[in-house]
């Protein structure tokens, strides 16, 4: 009965600590690794063009608005002079730049950074069902028959395209193909003659204008991508090679194939981009990512909190785990300790006074505080009075050892701290009364057993790993609970019980 | 798993499975303080008419120390007790005194101050668990009967039953050594050695966890000893059970010279090494005894059943097998 109880309440809390981890780490994107890095990329467009006489001029450039597979993190404008107005149009945004007396060569910039994420749906335009375009002869005819050929040779819209594709870009082409593509020498041309072609097949067709992504491009190619819609969802082919799916370096920039800039009051018009590739810290973009998918888990996480705070809960979180990995040393293993959790607080004064020079000095003062409380004991002081004159001991040894060390030269970064001192005196006066009650032996393999483990609790807490998911992910800590609560109802051997009942062992 | 030695098969009781399934299950919390302080276990064992040895004060404050003397005025020997100690620390058991200077029974010689300090101590907590303020009390001292002389060095032979819903399960003689400084307890270097229920003779013996036949500092046989008065001791100790309700017991029995067997104290989370002084797992007998009902079960009956639980010992099995 209990036993089934504590199974449920340890799986309860490893489904609830496990979903809101995942939900943190998949859907938010908190990433395992707080060094992760994402890569960002930072696109530039120059609008240029020239303007003879004084006058106005305009410059309209279509600009990204809900890029899918991407997410926008900022974008800025370079406008000198030009008023600047963006407008969020169905057929997608726009920026608008107007001045009204201006002369000679015009630069606008308009930056974007960018970063890949999987889950971006975007917002991708509805299909319209388009109508069999209306082709002077001989076109119209070539067109027919080119769709029906292909219609013969296909089993639905995927394949179909696919097929047409193909003809279209066969280096021996048929006639039909020849003659229809003697126009389109371009991408944008072939791509838009497919979009014409599928529509004689009533086929939804529509160009997304790519930007090419790259290490460091000083001029990144405007490529345009098919987008086909299958009756459920709009399906992509690079129109040059037929090939299936959105490719990775491609970000779409502006669906149609209405040209990206349109200039008023100009000559020379063109856009150029260029392309910067960068890292970020993952938990930065993560963390505003979350905030603007409106979710409230970054308001109430340890990261809200303020600086201090937020390193004190650093270590405090990871006090569960320490105390986990003493209950498996002692229950699952076997190793003594002096008290129970001692072990945990004296990794944590290691945090202060660094491992090799706090092991140094906790033995020695261990060591010393242990004598002068038997010689005390001489003394026949009473328990209070004693314990206090072994904290005032360590006190003076403790500073005694600090100067000293100092003089010599040796100053190991040994910051003494207050906590490390309360937990050196409770040491030596846990135990002592062991040394009195089990004798000398058991006293330091229980000394020896606390150091032990204090150092394994205070590698792990050390793993940076380890550190940053406890505290970006707070909820394991329901993990460790539930871990522990199943611990705790380990009846089995330790393994140290095999030594010790070893001449009682069955013959194997 | 074949790594490891097989304590599955002898049924050998971990201290997981003793606190885990024993005692948590057997043992509630709140029984804990009618054995833990002495002199409520002793208050429990008079009113029900069980042994133990005689009450003769109780130090509660560090004031009450100057009626020490009143209380010892009259005796020539008595034993001081840390009513909260565990595992013999803090007893002082005097043997013997000329006006102010008393003897121990280990032959040193304290003064009336020393002794004071040593209440003091106890008083502020030196020998009680987790260090809270405890009391002394001072008690009979058992004169112990002579038959163990011959096995015991310097101190006195006590013996521990274990007690599984008022069945007495498993026994062993503690028996002091030189190495033991006179105490009986086994991890000081103190002799184990197994009695079997059934009969009362020790059947096994170890000094720590190794096997043994002869004492190391007096060389006589420590097997084959008969215990006296064993029946008297296994009643005693199923009865322990009725008083404090603990399903799961160590009781500890001295024998005096004069008043035969006494309770010398009770324990809620008895240690395991009785096991290896049996060479025999506590695991077959308490498995046999939790299949039945023992409910309103008689003292005779339980320790029939206790007789009955031995031979669930793989190796008795065996034995009978063989038969
Ligand atoms: N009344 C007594 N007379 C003689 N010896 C005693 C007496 N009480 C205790 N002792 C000695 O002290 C040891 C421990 O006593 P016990 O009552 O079991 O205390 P603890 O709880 O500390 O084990 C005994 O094994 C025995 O040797
Ligand atoms: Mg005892």
């Amino acid at each position: 009965m209990n036993r089934r109880h504590t199974f449920v309440l340890a799986a309860c809390l490893f489904l609830a600590g496990t979903s809101l981890f995942l939900y943190k780490a998949r859907t938010l994107g908190l990433p395992l690794d707080g060094a992760q890095e994402t890569e960002v990329w930072t696109m530039e467009a120059h609008v240029s063009f020239h303007r003879d006489s004084v006058g106005a001029a305009k410059a309209h450039l279509r600009i990204p608005e809900n890029p899918f597979g991407y997410r926008i993190a900022n974008e800025n404008f370079v406008s000198r002079g030009y008023g600047l107005t963006v407008d969020e149009r169905t057929t997608g945004r726009q920026a608008l730049w107007a001045v009204r007396k201006v002369a000679g060569e015009q630069s606008l910039y308009y930056r974007l950074s960018v970063y890949a994420d999987p889950t971006r749906k975007g917002s991708l335009p509805k299909p319209t069902f388009p109508k069999v375009p209306e082709l002077e002869e001989p076109y119209y005819s070539a067109m027919m028959d080119l769709t029906s050929h292909v219609r013969e040779q296909s089993a639905d819209i995927l394949t179909f395209t696919s097929a047409l594709l193909r003809r279209l870009n066969d280096p021996t082409p048929e006639e039909n193909v020849s003659l229809l593509r003697a126009e389109a020498r371009t991408p944008m041309q072939r791509s838009k003659l497919a979009v014409t072609l599928l529509a004689g097949a009533r086929i939804p067709a529509e160009i997304v204008q790519c930007v090419q992504l790259g290490e460091d491009r000083r001029t990144a190619e405007v490529l345009p991508i098919l987008a086909v819609h299958n009756g459920d969802d709009w399906i992509y082919f690079d129109p040059q090679t037929g090939e299936l799916g959105f490719p990775p370096n491609l970000f779409p920039w502006a669906w149609g194939s209405k040209p990206l800039i349109d200039v008023s009051g100009g000559r020379g018009d063109m856009v150029e981009f260029s392309v910067v590739r960068s890292l970020q810290p993952t938990m930065e973009i993560a963390q505003e990512r979350a905030a603007s998918l409106g979710s409230k888990i970054p308001e109430f996480s340890l990261l809200a909190l303020p600086l201090r705070t937020q390193s004190v809960y650093g270590v405090i979180v990871m006090i569960p785990l320490g105390a986990l990995l003493v209950v498996l040393l002692r229950n699952f293993i076997g190793i003594r300790t002096v008290g129970t959790f001692m072990p945990v607080l004296i990794a944590i004064a290691f945090r202060e006074t660094q491992l090799l020079g706090g092991l140094m000095f906790f033995t020695l003062i261990i060591m010393v505080g242990l004598g002068i409380r038997a010689y005390l004991e001489h003394l026949r002081l009473l328990l209070v009075p004693r314990l206090a004159s072994v904290l005032t001991v360590v006190v003076i040894l403790m500073t005694l050892v600090s100067i000293a060390s100092h003089r010599m030269g040796v100053d190991t970064g040994l910051s003494v701290a207050l906590f490390p001192m309360v937990i050196l005196t409770m040491m030596i006066e846990r135990m002592s009364v062991t040394w009195e009650e089990l004798g000398a032996r058991d006293a330091i393999t229980e000394g020896m057993g606390t150091m032990m483990t204090a150092v394994l609790i205070y590698l792990v807490m050390g793993v940076a790993v380890i550190r940053h998911v406890l505290f970006v992910f707070p909820e394991l800590l329901l993990l460790i609970l539930a871990a522990t609560l199943l611990a705790g109802r380990y009846t089995g051997f330790r393994l140290t019980e095999y030594r010790r009942f070893k001449a009682m062992a069955a013959e194997q | 798993m074949s790594l490891l030695p097989d304590l599955k098969s002898p049924g050998v009781m971990g201290i997981n499975s003793r606190n885990g399934n024993y005692i948590m299950r057997y043992n509630p919390r709140r029984l804990f303080p009618l054995v833990d302080d002495k002199l409520i276990s002793k208050d429990l064992a008079v009113q029900n008419g069980l042994p133990v040895p005689e009450l003769y004060g109780v130090i509660r404050m560090l004031h009450d120390i100057r009626k020490f003397d009143q209380i010892v005025e009259s005796k020539e020997d008595f034993v001081l007790k840390p009513v909260h100690g565990s595992g013999g620390n803090g007893i002082m058991v005097i043997g013997g005194r000329s006006r102010d200077r008393y003897r121990t029974t280990t032959g040193k010689i304290v003064t009336r101050d020393e002794i004071a300090h040593h209440m003091e101590n106890t008083l502020g907590g030196q020998f009680s668990l987790g260090g809270q303020p405890d009391q002394v009390l001072v008690e009979y001292r058992v004169k112990f009967d002579p038959v163990f002389d011959h096995v015991s060095y310097l101190g006195v032979p006590d013996i521990r039953i274990i007690v599984f819903k008022g069945v007495p399960v498993m026994a062993m003689i503690r028996l002091p050594t030189r190495s033991s400084d006179g105490k009986a307890n086994l991890h000081m270097g103190g002799v184990g050695a197994g009695i079997d229920i059934r009969t009362g003779i020790t059947t096994n013996a170890v000094v720590g966890t190794s096997p043994m036949h002869e004492h190391p500092d007096t060389g006589s046989p420590v097997v084959g000893l008969k215990i006296p008065h064993w029946d008297d001791m296994l009643e005693i100790a199923s009865r322990c059970y009725e008083i404090t309700g603990l399903g799961y017991l160590g009781v500890d029995l001295v024998l005096d010279a004069a008043l035969g067997p006494l309770i010398l104290e009770m324990n809620a989370r008895p240690g395991l090494n009785i096991q290896i002084a049996n060479a025999a797992g506590l695991l077959p007998r308490l498995h046999f005894l939790e299949a039945l009902e023992l409910d309103g079960m008689s003292v005779p009956d339980r320790i029939a059943l206790g007789k009955e639980a031995t031979n669930r010992d793989p190796r008795e099995i065996a034995r009978m097998a063989v038969a």
